[in-house]
């Protein structure tokens, strides 16, 4: 009897080792069709648009049924395992560089536009009760070490009349590949030379100073619990938190608030460049326009053109089509913009092109 | 039913030759289908372990051999880790690794041993018990809950109290290794987590060579007139000394290996940096942090030979404890 | 000082013979104000050490206890910012997990434990008893790296079995050892006396020696499954984490230690309230099966060993 039960149990082990290596050559189609899998789609990437798609798949998911879990690891990390086809769709607020592109396991990846949002500077200074005003020169300075402490005269010059604490400036930024890191450095990369040459533009460049923190979840949380600090986060992160925003500097002179209206202003000559055989990977920092906030992004939903699974496929193109159509309506309040109605239509139609079903 | 194999002589025990108890086996019970079953499922169970052992090492250097290859030795001496222009050293993530977990040990260690002396020479007999589980039940914490206690509770203190203290009130602010200013997350913070992490198994060892020291040292000690304190100074503790030394490197190998609450604790910066207020990297964090977005072979490949050096020295470290711990159990045998 | 009879030498050179001339040079009183000292250290040295266990455990309650609730152990969570929700999906994938986690772990540790204790000398059995020490000093997140390489990357997605599997792999070296131990525990008149008995080999050891060791055995695999309960680093590239609930095993899947992390580095109050929360049912459990496993040895074996 023991013996039975031993060797069964042996078996059992021996098969559940074997099995395991045996699944190579995936199969999704089989086991999704078969197995009931409890969630529909898993995506993962980008902690900027977190708050929003969070808040989009919990409502899906009450309103439809339909469970999409999300991860959010960091748009590299979206851009990695969407590569590695280990989950369905990725996210990304940096768009795939063409080596990346080409690196990718499934075939052609497409970027679709989702949300705008902004990168604001956060600080944690209790004793300044206004925001603080800062040009692009002055954010790449301090982040590349050569603005050590909060009362330094550069500082002082933007901000007439505020009384700056001589405490030592804390910077903070991601330690994870990150696609608001890609959107600040793609600023600082354009309003200053000397970070252009230097640490560049990219989702996870050399810092020369500062403490990282994993994802905007990280940097948040570490600006909220050290006095002194000074950061880059999503605009959702920091309106939760209660984190101050520094009014920046834009292309025209005025010293803008990242809000809902300036991030619009800055898409507004965007949607231009976007024509129907556009591949969207568009950047929208340091745009002009009078009012428009200088460090603003879209962000975008990452899917492979063929979608091998058809009914996984057929999902995620059906998110994609409420997403553009209901789900722009809970992104203000929530602190994105939507996208224009234009490009939305846009990208509507351009759904069409992901072949659902395909095979490979 | 088996049978007796006729007129079996039992063989002498050839030198690493099996034990005792399969040869009364042999001698006594006979073979059957179900014994070469059960001892192809017990082999094959015991084979798994070099065999995983193996598996993990093997794919864990050949990921790694890309980066060895491109970056050679400067590896493990550059502190250039830049993504966008694919170049990585690991020389921080080292520097921390170690330095991390040694001022853990010396943080640790005295700790331990006064605990374990405690234990073993000075505690009423009620109390011995009590108090040794509560030592060793740190070991059950898991690190994520390090981790959390130490982001709210460890880093507030270290920040507003201990920092300030050691830099201004002690004015050791001026050294180059309490200089810089108090973030907060920091090689000190790692170093007094790992401490409290590693404490119970320098402790549990140390306990145990410290009681088995026979009773003879500690008889003839005081038979010559010594106090306690003198005893153990000069009795129990030099005659247990490689065991605690094989405690003390077990909890370095402990320390090397911990992952996420440094990750948690540590600032997560690629730089090495004397102060022990400034944040670092450690070979295990950096993996924890980078591992799941690295695209490019290039910088999976860095992170896997980050994984590969780590690998090598927590198993040469960890061996070398088990040897000392060894050698003091068969010596005091 | 008296010397009646001559010192016996120690068997080994301790420091003792230093030290007896040292002592002929101090006073008494000098070193009875040393001992003293000595003592009052030790005991301080015990406080301290206890007193971290003490300030976590206080904590934890203190911040963590107030959100225990049914609520807390039934709902799923909720999205960034919104008040309420649980990690009632976390506890069970924890619970999953481990429970594929021993079915990997437990089967080749007792069988490995086994064939330690039978083979004892033999050459693959000692390496394997070093190999074993040395896979236990793996640091867990590079287990975690090899887990993504072999279980995740080829199969295409994250699951609950990669995690499973990654655990019961840590599991290994600590059911191979107190199996191994328990077993030899158990007195060869016993084995001798079945085996005479007409007994085959293999029956002899599973329903003879493994059985009467399996107190033992079932208590280390308890403190086995305790240790990796915890475990976070390895579910990081494999178990990937779930939103909803989910006990699939072909599915990534939540955890209560990869949960913990995740709302312990945000900047949510919400998501730290639950943190510890979490942080103290994960500890519940730990102590709860440490406990129990500590009980079991102790009163089958009459409070030996530590």
């Amino acid at each position: 009897m023991r013996f039975r039960a031993l060797s069964a149990l042996a078996i059992v082990t021996i098969a559940a080792c074997g099995g395991g290596d045996a699944k190579s050559g995936d199969s999704t189609v089989a086991s999704s069709a078969t197995s009931s899998s409890s969630v529909d789609l898993n995506g993962a990437g980008a902690t900027f648009p977190y708050p929003l798609y969070s808040k989009w798949f919990s409502d899906y998911a009450t309103n439809l049924s339909i469970k999409i879990n999300y991860q959010s690891i960091g748009s590299g990390g979206g851009i990695k395992q969407l590569s590695e086809q280990t989950v369905d769709f990725g996210a990304s607020d940096g768009p795939m560089t063409d080596e990346e592109l080409s690196g990718a396991k499934g075939g052609t990846v497409l970027h679709f536009p989702t949300v705008l949002g902004a990168d604001v500077v956060t600080y944690n200074l209790p004793e300044v009760t206004v925001p603080l005003r800062l040009t692009g020169a002055v954010v790449a300075e301090i982040f590349l070490g050569k603005i050590t402490k909060w009362n330094d005269p550069r500082l002082a010059a933007e901000n007439p009349g505020v009384a700056l604490p001589e405490k030592d400036i804390l910077v903070v930024h991601r330690s994870d590949g990150s696609g608001t890191t890609y959107i600040f450095t793609d600023y600082l990369s354009a309003v200053s030379p000397a970070w252009a040459a230097g640490p560049g533009k990219g989702k996870s460049v050399q810092w020369p100073v500062g403490l990282g923190g994993k994802g905007n979840e990280g940097v948040a949380g570490t600006v909220k619990q050290t006095p002194g600090t000074i950061g880059y986060v999503e605009l959702a992160y920091a309106n939760q938190n209660k984190l101050p925003a520094a009014h920046i500097k834009n292309a025209s002179g005025a010293y803008i608030a990242p809000t809902i209206e300036t991030i619009t202003a800055a898409a507004d000559g965007s949607a231009a460049q976007m024509g129907p055989e556009s591949d969207y990977r568009v950047s929208i920092v340091n745009a002009p326009g009078a009012n428009a906030y200088p460090i603003s992004s879209f962000t975008w939903l990452l899917v492979y053109q063929r979608q091998g699974d058809a009914v996984k496929g057929q999902k995620l193109v059906d998110f994609m089509r409420w997403m553009y159509g209901d789900g722009q309506s809970s992104a203000s309040a929530l602190d994105y913009a939507p996208l224009p109605a234009a490009l939305a239509t846009q990208l509507t139609a351009r759904l069409a092109t992901i072949q659902v079903g395909a095979t490979p | 039913m088996s049978q007796p194999t006729h007129g079996a002589v039992v063989e002498p025990a050839a030198p690493g030759g099996r034990s005792t108890t399969a040869q009364a086996d042999d001698a006594i019970a006979g073979s059957s289908r179900g014994d070469g079953v059960y001892r192809f499922l017990t082999t094959a169970a015991a084979w798994a372990i070099p065999l995983l052992l193996g598996l993990i090492t093997l794919e864990v250097v050949l990921a790694a051999w890309p980066a060895f290859e491109t970056f050679g030795l400067s590896f493990l001496t550059s502190s250039e880790w830049d993504e966008v222009r694919g170049v990585f050293g690991a020389a921080p993530m080292i520097y921390g690794t170690v330095v991390s977990s040694v001022l853990a040990l010396v943080l640790a260690t005295p700790l331990a041993l006064g605990v374990a002396i405690f234990l073993s020479e000075f505690a009423p007999s009620w109390l011995r018990t009590p108090v040794a589980f509560l030592v060793d039940l740190l070991a059950a914490i898991p690190s994520v809950v390090y981790g959390l206690w130490g982001i709210f509770v460890l880093l507030p203190f270290l920040r507003e109290t201990v920092m300030p203290f050691l830099a201004g009130t002690l004015g050791l602010g001026n050294t180059p290794f309490f200089s810089g200013p108090a973030y907060g997350p920091s090689m000190l913070a790692a170093a007094v987590i790992l401490a409290i992490m590693i404490l119970p198994y320098i402790s549990a060892v140390s306990r145990e060579v410290l009681m088995a020291v026979p009773r003879s040292q500690r008889e003839a000690a005081m038979a010559l007139g010594a106090t306690k304190w003198e005893m153990i100074r000069d009795a129990v503790i030099p005659y247990a000394r490689s065991g605690i030394v094989g405690g003390v490197i077990l909890g370095l190998g402990r320390a090397l290996g911990e992952t996420m609450a440094v990750t948690m604790l540590i600032g997560n910066r690629h730089e090495i940096s004397s102060s022990l207020f400034a944040p670092g990297y450690t070979l295990a964090s950096v993996i924890a942090n980078e591992f799941a977005e690295a695209t490019g072979a290039l910088h999976t490949s860095a992170l896997m030979a980050c994984g590969a050096v780590l690998l090598g020295v927590t198993l040469l470290v960890n061996a070398i404890a088990r040897w000392l711990v060894w050698q003091v159990a068969r010596e005091g045998r | 000082m008296t010397s009646s009879t001559a010192p016996t030498r120690p068997r080994r050179d301790t420091g003792v013979r230093r030290a007896t001339a040292l002592r002929t040079a101090g006073t008494l009183t000098r070193r009875r104000a040393v001992n003293a000292l000595m003592q009052g250290v030790m005991y301080v040295a015990a406080l301290l050490a206890v007193l971290p266990l003490l300030l976590i455990v206080w904590h934890l309650a203190r911040e963590g206890a107030s959100s225990i609730s049914l609520d807390f152990f039934t709902r799923m969570p909720k999205p960034v910012g919104e008040v309420g929700g649980g990690m009632g999906n976390a506890i069970a994938g924890t619970l999953v997990l481990l429970g594929v986690a021993s079915a990997i772990g437990l089967p080749i540790g007792i069988g490995a434990g086994l064939y330690l204790a039978e083979q004892r000398g033999s050459r693959l059995a000692t390496s394997v008893r070093f190999l074993s020490d040395v896979l236990n000093g793996l640091p867990s997140i590079v287990m975690g790296i090899f887990a993504w390489q072999f279980l995740v990357r080829p199969l295409g997605h994250f699951s609950a079995t990669a995690g499973g599997i990654a655990l019961g792999a840590m599991m290994i070296p600590l059911v191979t050892r107190t199996t191994e131990e328990m077993i030899r525990l158990v007195p060869t008149s016993l084995r001798e006396a079945a085996l005479a008995l007409g007994y085959t080999r293999w029956r002899t050891s599973l329903t003879v020696v493994l059985r009467t060791a399996l107190p033992g055995i079932v208590t280390g695999a308890l403190v086995a499954v305790a240790r990796i309960a915890g475990e976070t680093a390895p579910l990081l590239f494999t178990a990937f984490g779930n939103q909803f609930w989910s006990l699939a095993l072909d599915q990534p899947i939540s955890a209560l230690p990869l949960q913990i992390f995740n709302y312990a580095i945000s900047p949510y109050d919400e998501w730290h309230r639950l943190a510890w929360a979490g942080a103290l049912v994960l500890i519940g459990l730990v102590l709860i099966i440490s406990l129990i496993a500590r009980y079991a040895t102790r009163s089958r074996f009459g409070g030996g060993g530590d």
